[in-house]
């Protein structure tokens, strides 16, 4: 085997991989913004009434209804669309999200099935008082942190 | 020749006597309980405070499964795999039929009924800086609980760490005398520190630990890698966690972080137990951790 070749095939099989990495990378960049953003607009409505419940903001019974029926409306979309198989953490960069979530599909659809049921409580809550609110945060926060503990990379 | 021999058995003996007498198991006087009887109502939320539930209720309990304390959760260590028992009131499978007295033992000391030394995956260090008659508040709680017959597994711990009284010698090295946070506290944060080092071992996970296993009490709270994995567990002193103390104490209800992302991995977990105590006690344990000292 001449030099250049000893060079070249190892450099080609490298950028090959690289080229595939990229590639994924680029693949699912849809897809992993998309689930992105529906957890941004999740957590911007999750403010309004979380600023409300601990007494940063004051409180609204239009505005907590309006950001309690959005958590729930939220809780309606069809997400298979963008949980992607090959999309995880280990596969591509820029997602927290583990392989735990395509090994354990049934797991990760109960608990994003404990999630509506907790912003259908918020939902008869929000509007009907500062208390009846705060109560209702506890179990949301429990389902999303079900659903983060199994299925999320933490963070560092 | 003989006589070199014999003295070499003498200090071998002597070695040996030393290491038994050394690694004793410290048991505690039945005259600690005179006058205290447990409150079951007073001890539910010593057993919240305490997070007992997260090791020894089943893997993945939820609700009220979570009081069923059947044990069988598995803790993978650098020393072997800890199996949580059974410490629901059964009393053959659970702890039904010890004492109390065994029971303050076990959680202040460390020492099972028969006399050895537990592993300190079972986080006596802190509880041994917890009120006997909170000991007894909690046992009492227990007791409500419902029985599990499940049987406790043994852990899966090869030598030399299978020798129980290699245990009393770490105990030696790391069984604090007291809190880790010294410094004069007003009140509230004292009732924190309280909570959070006697009961809710926070520690455990945010600081760093030695070789042995033991906690570096000079880095307390700085954060340390994971035990279960990839990742840091943060550090929460105050200048490693900018949050109001307001935040902190609403973190530990609701479990949504100031941006209100929410909390994962263990610390959710951990949320579950707190988000079960008065708000004053939250509100205890975040001017607990403004008052710590900083890490940096």
């Amino acid at each position: 085997m001449s030099l250049a070749r000893r060079v070249t095939l190892p450099a080609a099989i490298l950028s090959l991989a690289i080229g595939a990495a990229a590639y994924a990378q680029q693949e699912f960049s849809g897809a992993i913004n998309a689930r992105q953003g529906h957890m941004q607009i999740m957590a911007f409505n999750v403010g309004i009434l979380g600023n409300m419940a601990r007494g940063n903001t004051e409180y609204d019974a239009e505005a907590a209804t309006t950001a309690a029926s959005n958590l729930a409306a939220l809780a309606m979309v069809d997400g298979r669309g963008y949980w992607v198989p090959g999309s995880d953490n280990g596969a591509v960069e820029n997602t927290r999200a583990l392989p735990a979530i395509w090994e354990d599909m049934a797991g990760f659809g109960a608990d994003w099935q404990a999630y509506g049921e907790a912003v259908t409580g918020l939902q008869a809550a929000a509007g009907n008082g500062l208390d009846a609110l705060r109560g209702a945060m506890g179990p949301l926060g429990n389902a999303c942190g079900a659903c983060h503990d199994d299925f999320r990379q933490p963070s560092d | 020749m003989g006589r070199l021999i014999l003295s070499c058995a003498l200090a071998g003996c002597l070695a040996i006597g030393m290491f038994w007498l050394l690694t004793a198991p410290e048991r505690s006087d039945a005259a600690l309980l005179s006058g205290l009887e447990g409150d079951a109502r007073r001890g539910e939320a010593v057993f919240w405070a305490g997070g007992c539930a997260s090791c020894h209720a089943a893997q993945e309990a939820t609700g009220d499964d979570r009081l069923v304390l059947s044990g069988g959760r598995a803790f993978a260590s650098d020393f072997g795999t800890f199996i949580a028992p059974n410490i629901s009131p059964h009393p053959e499978a659970g702890i039904g039929g010890w004492s109390d007295l065994a029971f303050v033992d076990a959680m202040r000391n460390g020492v099972s009924p028969d006399g050895r030394h537990y592993y300190p995956a079972f986080p006596y260090t802190a509880y041994r800086l917890a009120t006997v008659q909170d000991m007894l508040d909690l046992r009492a709680f227990i007791d409500t609980l419902p029985p599990s017959a499940q049987p406790s597994l043994p852990h899966e711990v090869g030598f030399p760490f299978s020798i129980r009284r290699l245990v009393g010698v770490w105990k030696r090295l790391h069984m604090p005398d007291g809190y880790a946070v010294s410094g004069p506290l007003d009140p509230v944060a004292e009732r924190g520190r309280y909570l959070s080092e006697a009961l809710a071992h926070c520690a455990e996970c945010h600081t760093p630990r030695n070789r042995l296993g033991g906690l570096d009490r000079d880095l307390w709270m700085a954060g340390a890698p994971n035990p279960n994995g990839e990742g840091r567990i943060p550090g929460i002193t105050p200048d490693r966690l900018s949050w109001s103390e307001a935040d902190i104490a609403a973190y530990l209800r609701d479990g949504f972080t100031p941006d209100f992302d929410s909390a994962g991995g263990h610390m959710a977990d951990v949320i579950r137990n707190l988000a079960m105590l008065e708000d004053a006690d939250r509100a205890a344990i975040a001017a607990y951790l403004k008052a710590l000292p900083e890490s940096e």
